[in-house]
């Protein structure tokens, strides 16, 4: 009996150990590598880090994209449509991208430009990122309550 | 609380998450137009060019603007429902706002889907859209008799959007005029 | 008139499915033999049903009927015969049809090859697989019906997706489907077991090869998944720890685990409530899959069309049926610890730790896919979670795990003794361990992720060989390999392909050189010791897109190694363009040229690569399907043979 009590304690504390473990290192490992959302309104305010890689999400200006004559270098500005920030991207961009359509982008700000390691347009036919849509949204509400505001 | 149930606590929480985000999805968007005239343009028309659309022809009646692109998948997905819509008895009018586009491309375009339009304004530069706060295509809104914005739809229509949105202000409307 | 007979079927299917569900499982209960026997002609007019259905929606799809909605969404006049037919599952509605049908399906099947399990275990099994089609079917009737027609009918259609017209793309969704669906049935027959109090040795021995069957077909379609992502997105990935990839792989994890204990708890009759338990979490993790995959509330690069209606009945579905088997199990399981016992070092360790660590794996796959959900939902922070976080714990939790299996397959069960450990164990740790430290230094360019993989693998290929080698008598090698059981070469042969996946994963990562670049007709760029000359495009239309065709010439040391005629095309209909990569597939390396945009005049953007050892990804994935099949198939898990039987018979009742 003292053995099948030790043996059931032992696999007590090996799972307890191995799921405790693996939500540690889970979560430490996650707090290395999510990568926050902002708006380019919030990025305008200075809500986004400065030196650390985010994702920025919008509409692509369209007439905005030029393209280096020499290298993959392009450059494109991303809106909100309450704010506008330019974004360098040295690459093939996706299929889907296209001016006037939603995009999501992984990169860090340096200086005034947001450069993107990976942008993303999505692979099918569903109208726009979630994000994206939601940042719009953000971004007229602050207007109309900043137009209201301007009208009292 | 023992180790046979907590599978099942764990789970019941989890479905609770599932069902918080499956509310986190916004698709229909208040627009600062909401209440206010619509407004108000003349452009080319797509299929005839030397003539101009312009709002003040649909003056004193309810009528959908459907901005769409040839380019945009999504208009694909709510073209059928917009023909039904035009072909359907007491139909308001729906004039499209093609946006940025090629005028060629787009006359293709419809010629291979249907054409529900009663008319088709060419906005080229996307300058009209941008009065209107257009997100991206497509996009709807629904205009009263006055000029007012009464619903804007941010994406494909769907047949629940007509009808438990659009069909009732369109009622409402007429019934009040 | 076709598509009213398939909807005609449907809803005929669906009265079936609600009767399959109460009339044998109250008849069990009651111990009534007719109502029981009515689950088994119930289940072949499912499949009947169902078949017709399926047919109807085809013969909609390969005769243009763009009468029917979902036909003129997702078909073409010019779409060739083949995505005309899988175009059927091209699109949510059709794939929910096809999902009904393969549970139908595997219903029949349990129906055809179970006469010898005992008469109220197979009704109730037939009978929750009957809930689960009721539910899918209801869904199909009151959410998504592909027979809703389009008056007045487009002429022509507006295409399958382009991303979908591809061979690739064709076969995987069956195949992850039967194998989804497939792990339906082990959670019928636990459902079933728990419902009766019977969860005993005989229901292990009942669900393994139901079980290896089902592992099989998800490890197929999840392969056939990241083959297509790699030559078709053009991007040139195999993995992207995409959401909807995850909701694959999750099942995938349980289900490996879930194989594992079934073993077990069949040889030993032990970690019974943890088989069962982990039955009914594999096939929930498949069924969260689908609400992942459908209801929009992840963002994904390749999610269905979404719609939240969809995204509640699922959700509401996966409550019912996974609440309830939950609480059944929190009522039903055994409490009694099994007097089985073992010591901390034998087999039934190895696999408890074996389950422990593809537990973890699972949990973090679940964490990092559902954690942007719960920040959102809590504090309205939106977040992703990147890739680096997967490989992490995937290499933090994967490399233990990796070193069990080398020595598990020694073991013996219940105790064995260190010093019966042989010493060609401690050889092979330090033969890998040499070779996998050495072999980087060939490269040039020195990786220990690679180091460590490599050991990895070369350790799991040696020990596995040699267990069995060790099988073998001197004298007799030939007499004992032929009388080693199939199920035991099925084992090594998904262990070996377990190493070989790993070493591929480990080089290709650490090797690759990706490069995206800017060339002109009649240019030469160097990579990876291969010249790729591009000579220019030519258009080349297709029959329902056009397409720029590129040719490049790669060379190494002045021999012509390949020509490649990478394409962008783009599609009449959705005016959606498509990249369609060229590749030079090698056992050693891949030779990689996507199309990128036209610059200017002759110039273009290109995406080059070179990938080492790529391939031994994919035929790992294969080698561990094979080795899976070869177990299913062994005779040992059959059912006994009739004369046993009915001895057998009396004891049970």
């Amino acid at each position: 009996m003292r053995a099948q009590r030790r043996q059931r304690l032992i696999l007590l504390i090996l799972s307890a150990a191995a799921l405790s473990g693996s939500v540690a290192l889970g979560l430490s490992a996650l707090r290395q590598n999510i990568n926050l959302f902002f708006s380019p309104t919030q990025v305008r305010i200075g809500e986004a880090p400065s030196g650390r890689a985010f994702r920025i999400g919008g509409m692509v200006v369209p007439n905005s994209v030029r393209r280096n004559a020499t290298d993959l270098r392009v450059v494109f500005a991303l809106t909100d449509t309450a704010s506008t920030v330019s974004v360098s991207y040295t690459g093939i961009l996706p299929d889907l991208f296209r001016e006037g359509q939603g995009i999501v982008a992984l990169g860090a700000m340096q200086g005034e430009q947001f450069v993107a390691q990976q942008v993303l347009a999505k692979h099918d036919q569903t109208y726009m990122p979630p994000e994206v849509s939601q940042a719009l949204k953000a971004a007229q509400q602050n207007r109309e309550r900043s137009r209201s505001r301007s009208a009292q | 609380m023992n180790r046979f149930t907590a599978p099942l606590w764990v789970f019941l929480s989890l479905i609770v998450l599932l069902g918080v985000g499956l509310t986190l999805n916004p698709r229909e968007l208040p627009s600062p137009l909401l209440g206010k005239p619509a407004p108000s343009f003349a452009l080319p028309r797509l299929l005839a060019p030397q003539q101009n659309f312009s709002t003040a022809q649909m003056q004193g009646q309810v009528w959908l603007l459907n901005v769409w692109a040839s380019w945009c998948a999504a208009c694909v997905d709510e073209h059928a429902l917009l023909l039904r819509l035009a072909r359907a008895e007491r139909a308001v009018p729906i004039v499209g706002l093609n946006y940025k586009d090629d005028p060629a491309q787009a006359s293709a375009w419809l010629q291979t889907l249907g054409n529900p339009y009663a008319y088709i304004a060419v906005d080229r530069r996307g300058e009209v859209s941008l009065d209107y706060g257009v997100y991206g295509v497509p996009e709807t809104y629904l205009i009263d008799q006055a000029g007012r914005v009464r619903v804007k739809q941010v994406g494909p229509l769907t047949a629940e959007i007509v009808e438990h949105s659009l069909r009732p202000w369109i009622q409402k409307l007429r019934e009040e005029a | 008139m076709i598509a009213e007979l398939g909807q005609f079927a449907l809803s005929v299917a669906l009265v079936m499915a609600l009767l399959q569900a109460a009339l044998p499982l109250y008849g069990a209960h009651k111990n009534i033999p007719a109502w029981m026997a009515a689950a088994k002609p119930l289940a072949y007019s499912q499949l009947f049903l169902l078949t017709a259905a399926f047919a109807s929606l085809t013969y909609c799809f390969v005769t243009h009927d763009f009468s029917v909605a979902y036909v003129a969404t997702h078909s073409n006049r010019s779409l060739p015969l083949l995505y005309r037919i899988s175009g059927v599952w091209g699109g949510h509605e059709g794939s929910l049809l096809l999902w009904s049908l393969i549970l139908a399906l595997w219903g029949g099947a349990v129906a055809r090859f179970t006469r010898r399990m005992p008469a109220p275990m197979t009704a109730r099994a037939l009978a929750v697989m009957a809930m689960i089609g009721g539910g899918f079917l209801a869904f199909i009737l009151f959410t998504s019906n592909p027979f809703t027609r389009l008056l007045p009918a487009p002429l022509v259609g507006r295409d399958l997706n382009p991303l979908l017209q591809d061979i690739g793309l064709a076969v995987h969704p069956p195949m992850l489907y039967i194998g989804y669906v497939g792990f339906s049935v082990v959670f019928a027959f636990t459902i079933a077991a728990l419902l009766g109090g019977r969860l005993d040795a005989a229901w292990a021995r009942w669900s393994r090869p139901w079980c290896n069957l089902a592992w099989v077909f998800l490890t197929l379609g999840i392969t056939l998944g990241s083959w297509w992502a790699y030559y078709e997105l053009g991007w040139g990935g195999w993995w992207f720890w995409d959401p909807v990839e995850n909701a694959s792989f999750m099942p995938w994890l349980a289900g490996t685990a879930l194989l594992h204990s079934l073993a077990a708890t069949e040889k030993r009759g032990v970690f019974k409530a943890w088989s069962a338990l982990l039955a009914v979490l594999t096939f929930s993790l498949s069924l969260l899959g689908a609400f992942l995959v459908r209801s929009g509330v992840l963002t994904s690069v390749h999610a269905f069309a979404t719609d939240p209606a969809r995204g509640l009945f699922v959700l509401i579905f996966l409550a019912v049926i996974c609440g309830a088997s939950l609480a059944l199990y929190a009522w039903r399981a055994p409490r009694r610890v099994s007097p089985v016992r073992f010591a901390l070092l034998s087999r039934e360790m190895a696999l408890l730790l074996n389950n422990i660590l593809l537990g973890a794996l699972c949990f973090s796959v679940l964490l990092g896919t559902l954690y942007p959900l719960l920040l959102e939902a809590v504090s309205g922070v939106k977040i992703s979670v990147g890739a680096p976080y997967f490989n992490f714990m995937f290499a933090v939790i994967g490399a233990p795990l990796a070193v069990c299996i080398g020595i598990g397959a020694w073991l013996r069960w219940k105790k064995h003794q260190l010093a019966h450990l042989p010493r060609s164990l401690s050889v092979a740790a330090l033969l890998s361990l040499a070779a996998g430290l050495a072999l980087p230094l060939l490269s040039g360019k020195y990786s220990f992720s690679v180091a460590l993989g490599l050991t990895l693998g070369i350790w799991i290929m040696l020990t596995t060989l040699a267990m069995l080698w060790a099988r073998t008598a001197r004298g007799a090698r030939l007499r004992d390999f032929a009388a080693t059981p199939p199920a035991v070469y099925g084992m090594a042969l998904a262990h070996i392909g377990v190493g070989v996946l790993i070493i591929g994963v480990a080089v290709s990562n650490a090797y690759s050189v990706e490069k995206d670049v800017r060339i002109a007709a009649g240019e030469t760029f160097s990579l990876a010791g291969y010249d790729f000359q591009f000579n220019g495009t030519v258009k080349a239309p297709g029959a329902n897109y056009e397409s720029i065709r590129g040719e490049f010439l790669v060379r190494k040391n002045q021999q012509l190694v390949a020509t490649l005629y990478p394409e962008k095309r783009t599609y009449l209909v959705m005016k959606t363009p498509m990249t369609e990569a060229a590749i030079d597939p090698g056992f050693t390396r891949d030779l990689y040229v996507a199309l990128g945009e036209p610059l200017d005049d002759s110039a273009w953007a290109v995406r080059l690569y070179y990938k080492p050892l790529l391939r031994w990804i994919w035929l790992g994935a294969l080698l561990m399907a094979l080795g899976g099949l070869i177990a299913a198939a062994d005779h040992r898990y059959r059912p006994l043979p009739r004369r046993e039987r009915e001895t057998e018979m009396p004891l049970r009742h």
